[in-house]
């Protein structure tokens, strides 16, 4: 081989090295190429809602499958003083047995509701056995007993410009920048809202919802992640665009990097 | 130039040709193929790290993973990094389980920072690289397979004949005594070279359909749990094969090596190989 020829060669393989070595930090904090990596998440979402239908259903599982312990993530103990996510609000709810506590529904819709547990008790059940898939790799398997969020936005009847369904949570998931608490929130679209397994959930494996997995109601959006499963939900709000709350990403995790469509 | 070797071929005085050896569409997805595997293993290896352990089955029984990487407390701030596989408990402090984070402080985290891409601890990144090339790997296989079929690469080159499978105790005896064509047998595939690529090609395809199946979208189309045994077992399948990959990266750089580093390097660039013929012979380039 020709010597200028492996110069240039070698030459190559030692930058690139050193480019590696050296850079991998800055590479990856900067937000010009986090922009370009991000531009897949629409390919995904795309390749996602393609590939399998709309009304699609997630594999649903045996009272035998259930997990002997399901993983509480994100926020678990509100219940608690000590914690972070905890608020006086809250805790009085859970002095009350949620007796006084209320689903609102409202935003983009021509009949707002306030509901009761008792209430939504008393409408169709609609029970499923489910995988719950974490972003961070694990999975663990439940039973599922709520309302199907389709017969509650029906009954709500939705506003011809509504999208989004956001969901207003109980939990301060962490702090604003002025130190004021910044609750939990999460938003879907209509697909997903009005798919037959999207329910607002009050019972997990046949007992009242408990606190660590979102008491008294949480979100069960089961073809996606675990960050879409919005726990303490407070408020159902039908709206054109989610861009006014948070960071208008559409979610808290969301707002830190983490995909609206959490399809894998 | 003479050829001393008993395994040239031709006797009597050779000369060397540059002959062309490795088509464009090959060679261009195999360098695009180096760079989004690497990238891949990096950013897969970033996101192991939220989650540091691996199951078989659908869902996670969190007492019993097959392989566990985790750190333990120890006097003086230090942090002890272990890794269970099976039953066997491994101390593996600085590497696995725990190492120095950017800041250079003990951090607990199942792969070092020099495996990760970003080397911070951040699943979100990790996700944001391992999709860009993940998409990137499989454009390029899918071009790739496109002109394997269309200019006969992969039916011609790549598909072992019936005398290449009698060929292969014989192949087997020469590789173990790196013994190599030099002549114009060695522009072709022998059958442990077919064997090993169309095997990557395989592991490739496998690798992705186990990565399909940790998508809770997909699956509800798909029930692709099913293919592998569980979603669990499919994430460990994932992490098996990503490294059984990185087990034929390490046979492939050495076989490149033994046979020609540089020889071979160029063949996958310039696409020209030299290969040794007789003095009567003609054709090729003559190599300054």
């Amino acid at each position: 081989m020709k010597p200028e020829r492996r110069g240039f060669l070698s030459g190559l393989v030692l930058s690139t090295s050193a480019l590696v070595l050296a850079g991998c930090n800055k590479i990856a904090n900067s937000s010009a190429v986090d922009h370009v990596l991000t531009s897949a998440e629409a390919f995904n979402r795309r390749m996602g809602h393609f590939f399998v239908r709309p009304k699609s259903l997630a594999r649903e599982y045996s009272r035998a499958d259930i997990s002997r312990f399901f993983k509480p993530n994100g926020s678990i103990a509100p219940d608690n003083p000590a914690d972070a996510s905890s608020t006086p609000a809250y805790r009085a709810h859970v002095a009350s047995n949620f007796a006084d506590w209320r689903l609102v529904i409202d935003g983009l819709v021509e009949h707002p509701q306030t509901l009761s547990i008792a209430d939504l008790k008393a409408m169709p059940a609609k029970a499923q056995i489910t995988r719950h898939d974490c972003v961070e790799g694990w999975s663990s398997i439940a039973e599922w007993r709520g309302v199907q969020l389709a017969r509650l936005l029906q009954k709500a009847q939705l506003k011809p410009n509504a999208k989004y369904i956001v969901f207003h949570c109980a939990d301060a998931i962490d702090k604003n920048d002025d130190g004021s608490p910044l609750f939990y929130y999460e938003s879907i679209d209509l697909e997903d809202a009005f798919h037959p397994q999207t329910i607002l959930a009050y019972a997990m494996n046949g007992q009242p919802l408990p606190v660590p997995h979102g008491a008294p109601l949480r979100l069960r959006v089961e073809r996606q992640l675990g960050y879409k499963q919005a726990k303490y939900v407070m408020r159902v709000e039908a709206v054109d665009s989610y861009k006014r709350y948070g960071q208008g990403k559409g979610g808290y995790w969301e707002d830190n990097g983490y995909e609206w469509y959490a399809g894998i | 130039m003479a050829d001393h070797s008993s395994n040239g071929g031709a006797a009597g005085p050779t000369h060397k040709v540059l002959v062309p050896r490795h088509k464009l569409a090959t060679r261009i997805t195999h360098w695009i193929n180096v760079v989004a595997f690497v990238m891949l293993l990096l950013s897969g290896l970033a996101i192991f790290n939220a989650h540091p352990a691996l199951y078989w089955g659908q869902k996670t029984d969190f007492d019993h993973p097959w392989l566990a990487m985790t750190a333990t407390p120890a006097p003086g701030g230090k942090l002890v990094g272990h890794t269970k596989v099976g039953g066997a408990d491994f101390v593996t402090t600085g590497v696995l389980g725990a190492s120095p984070g950017v800041d250079g402080k003990p951090q607990a985290r199942g792969f070092p920072k020099w495996l990760t891409m970003p080397p911070y601890k951040a699943l979100v990144d990790g996700r944001h690289w391992h999709f860009f090339f993940a998409w990137l790997l499989v454009l390029n296989g899918l071009a790739y397979l496109a002109f394997g079929f269309w200019n006969g690469h992969l039916p011609k080159d790549l598909w072992p004949t019936r005398q290449d499978l009698k060929e292969i105790p014989h192949e087997i005896v020469t590789h173990a005594k790196l013994q190599f064509p030099k002549d114009e047998r060695a522009t072709r595939y022998n059958v442990l070279q077919k064997m090993a690529y169309g095997g990557v090609i395989l592991a490739f395809i496998v690798l992705i359909l186990a990565g399909l199946t940790l998508s809770p979208r997909l699956d509800a189309g798909f029930h692709l749990p099913d293919l592998f045994f569980g979603r669990q077992s499919a994430r460990s399948i994932h992490f098996i094969l990503a490294w059984a990959i990185v087990a034929f990266l390490a046979l492939h750089l050495f076989m490149v090596v033994a046979s020609g580093t540089w020889n071979n390097i160029r063949s996958m660039i310039t696409g020209r190989y030299a290969i040794e013929v007789p003095e009567t012979s003609e054709g090729g380039d003559h190599e300054a």
